[in-house]
C-alpha cells in the first residue's frame, strides 16, 4: 500500500529494570505503517513493560525509541508528551476516567492537548463514539457501562488523538467472556481501516489471524520473532505454537 | 420578663454580629487551607524528594502544635515581629486556615492515593502533561471524594475558632463573654453561645452535604441509600 519503507516507530535495545529484577532486558522491534505486530508469552515476561517503555509511561533505564525517523530525547519531558500524543494506549483495565462521561472522556485530551475548542472536541468525541458502535452512550458515566463498553469508549478515546500507532495491553482480557466479541470486532475494524499496531494478547483468534508478525517473549527477552504461518501450524516446534496450544487446552478445558 | 431573657434579647444583635464574624473566620479559613492543602497535598504525591520533605515538615509543625500556641506565637510573636499589620480577626483567620492546611493536606493526600493509578498513566498516554493531569483529572475526583472529610474539618475548625476570644477577635465567644462579665447571666448567655456554634455547624454540615450530593458522579456509589 505505502512505498515507505522507514518504520513508523522503532524501539532498540530498550531495557527496564525495578531494583534488581529486570522486567525488560533487550527489546527491540520496528513497526512500517499498517503494520500489525502481536506479543504473546507467558505472564511476567514483560509484554507489558516493553508496551509501556515504547511509550514511556515507564521510563527506560537504556535503549533508544524513534518516531517517524526522529529520535526522542528519553530526558526532556516536552519529547515525552509529543511521543505518547502519537502513540495511542490502549490498557488492559480500561481506565477511563471516572468522573467524566463517555463523551467528555474522550473530549478531555482533544481540548487539553489539541486545545481543541469545546464544540469542536464534543463533535470529534461523537464521532468517535458512532465509529465503536456507541453512538446512543455518549451521556454515560464509565461507571453506568459494561466492561466491553468501557474498553470501546477507550479505543475511541486513543483514536480520536489521531494516533501513528495504537499499543495494546490485553484489550480483553479483564472482559467476560461474553463481552470479548465487541471489543474484537473493533479492533479487527480498526486493522481492516490499516491502523498500526502492536498488541499483547492471549487471544488465540487474534494472534492468528491478525498479526503480520508474532513476537513471542519470555524473561525480557524477545525469544522468538516470525509471521504466522512460519511460526503457527499443527505440530511446529516453535515457543509460539507451543504457547497456543497451551492456551487452547485452556479454552477446551473451561469449555 | 425574667432578667435572664431580657439580657437575652439585648445582647442578641452584639453576639449576631459576632456569629458573622465567626462565619467569616471560619470561611477564610477553609478556604485557605483548601488552596494550601491541594497544594501540599500534590506535591507530597508527586513532588520530588526535598519538596516532600519540607511539605512534610509543615504538616508535622502544625499538626504537632496546639492553636493556641500557634494564635500567640504568629499573633504577639511573628506578626508582630516582621510589622504585619493584622489584626486579630484577619490573625486568627491566617493561623486557623495554615493550620486546617496541614490537615487537609492529609484528605487530600489520602484521596489521591486512593486513585486508581491507571487513570494517570491514560491521561499521559494521551499526552496530557502531568500538571494538566492532576488539574482535570484527579483534583475533580479527589475534591469530590474529600468532601466529607473536609466537613469534619470544618465543624472542628469551627470550634476552634473559639480559642480566637483570647487575642481578642470578636467573635461568638469573646462578645459572649463579654456581654456575660458585665451582666452576670453566665447561664443563658453561654448556652446562647453553644446553640451559635451548633447552628453554623450544622448550616455548614448541611451545605456541604448538599454539595456532595450535587457532585455525585452518576452510577458511582459509595453508600447504600440512593
Amino acid at each position: 500500500m505505502t512505498t515507505d519503507t522507514t518504520p513508523i516507530l522503532r524501539v532498540d535495545h530498550l531495557r527496564k529494570c525495578f531494583g534488581a529484577a529486570c522486567i525488560l532486558k533487550d527489546a527491540s522491534l520496528s513497526l512500517r505503517k499498517g503494520e500489525i505486530k502481536v506479543l504473546i508469552g507467558p505472564s511476567g515476561g514483560g509484554k507489558s513493560t516493553l508496551l509501556q517503555c515504547i511509550n514511556c509511561l515507564v521510563l527506560p533505564d537504556s535503549g533508544e525509541i524513534h518516531l517517524g525517523g526522529q529520535r526522542i530525547d528519553l530526558a526532556n519531558k516536552a519529547d515525552l508528551y509529543r511521543l505518547r500524543q502519537q502513540v495511542g494506549m490502549i490498557f488492559q483495565d480500561f481506565n477511563l476516567f471516572d468522573h467524566l462521561s463517555a463523551l467528555d472522556n474522550i473530549a478531555i485530551a482533544l481540548r487539553k492537548v489539541k486545545k481543541m475548542g469545546k464544540r469542536e472536541a464534543a463533535e470529534r468525541a461523537r464521532l468517535e463514539l458512532e465509529q465503536v458502535g456507541l453512538a446512543g452512550k455518549a451521556g454515560l458515566y464509565p461507571a453506568q457501562l459494561s466492561g466491553g463498553q468501557k474498553q470501546r469508549v477507550a479505543i475511541a478515546r486513543a483514536l480520536a488523538m489521531d494516533p501513528k500507532a495504537l499499543l495494546l495491553d490485553e484489550p480483553t482480557s479483564a472482559l467476560d467472556p461474553e463481552l470479548i466479541g465487541e471489543v474484537i470486532a473493533v479492533i479487527r475494524a480498526l486493522a481492516a481501516q490499516g491502523m498500526t499496531m502492536i498488541m499483547a494478547t492471549h487471544q488465540i483468534g487474534l494472534i492468528a489471524t491478525l498479526a503480520d508478525e508474532i513476537l513471542f517473549m519470555e524473561n525480557g527477552v524477545i525469544v522468538e520473532q516470525g509471521a504466522p504461518a512460519s511460526l503457527l501450524g499443527p505440530g511446529n516446534p516453535s515457543k509460539s505454537q507451543g504457547f497456543c496450544d497451551r492456551l487452547n487446552d485452556l479454552a477446551d478445558g473451561g469449555g | 420578663m425574667p432578667t435572664s431573657l431580657s439580657v437575652l434579647v439585648d445582647a442578641l444583635p452584639y453576639l449576631l454580629q459576632g456569629t458573622f464574624n465567626t462565619a467569616v473566620i471560619v470561611s477564610a479559613a477553609m478556604l485557605l487551607g483548601l488552596l494550601l492543602g491541594v497544594a501540599i497535598a500534590v506535591g507530597l504525591v508527586y513532588g520530588n524528594r526535598p519538596l516532600r520533605f519540607v511539605l512534610g515538615l509543615y504538616v508535622w509543625f502544625f499538626r504537632g502544635v496546639p492553636v493556641l500556641v500557634l494564635l500567640f506565637l504568629f499573633y504577639f510573636g511573628l506578626f508582630t515581629y516582621l510589622g504585619l499589620p493584622f489584626n486579630a480577626l484577619v490573625s486568627v483567620s491566617i493561623v486557623l486556615g495554615m493550620t486546617t492546611g496541614a490537615y487537609q493536606a492529609n484528605i487530600f493526600k489520602g484521596a489521591m492515593l486512593s486513585l486508581p493509578r491507571g487513570q494517570f498513566k491514560a491521561a499521559s498516554a494521551l499526552g496530557m502533561t502531568d500538571l494538566q493531569t492532576i488539574r482535570s483529572i484527579i483534583l475533580p475526583q479527589i475534591l469530590r471524594l474529600s468532601i466529607p472529610a473536609w466537613s469534619n474539618e470544618y465543624s472542628i475548625i469551627l470550634k476552634d475558632s473559639a480559642l480566637a476570644f483570647v487575642i481578642g477577635a470578636p467573635e461568638i465567644m469573646a462578645r459572649t463573654q463579654f456581654v456575660a462579665s458585665r451582666t452576670y447571666q453566665p447561664l443563658p448567655l453561654y448556652i446562647a453561645a453553644g446553640l451559635l456554634y451548633f447552628l453554623l455547624t450544622w448550616l455548614g454540615v448541611a451545605a456541604l452535604r448538599t454539595l456532595e450530593h450535587r457532585l455525585r458522579i452518576p452510577g458511582y456509589t459509595h453508600h447504600g441509600n440512593p
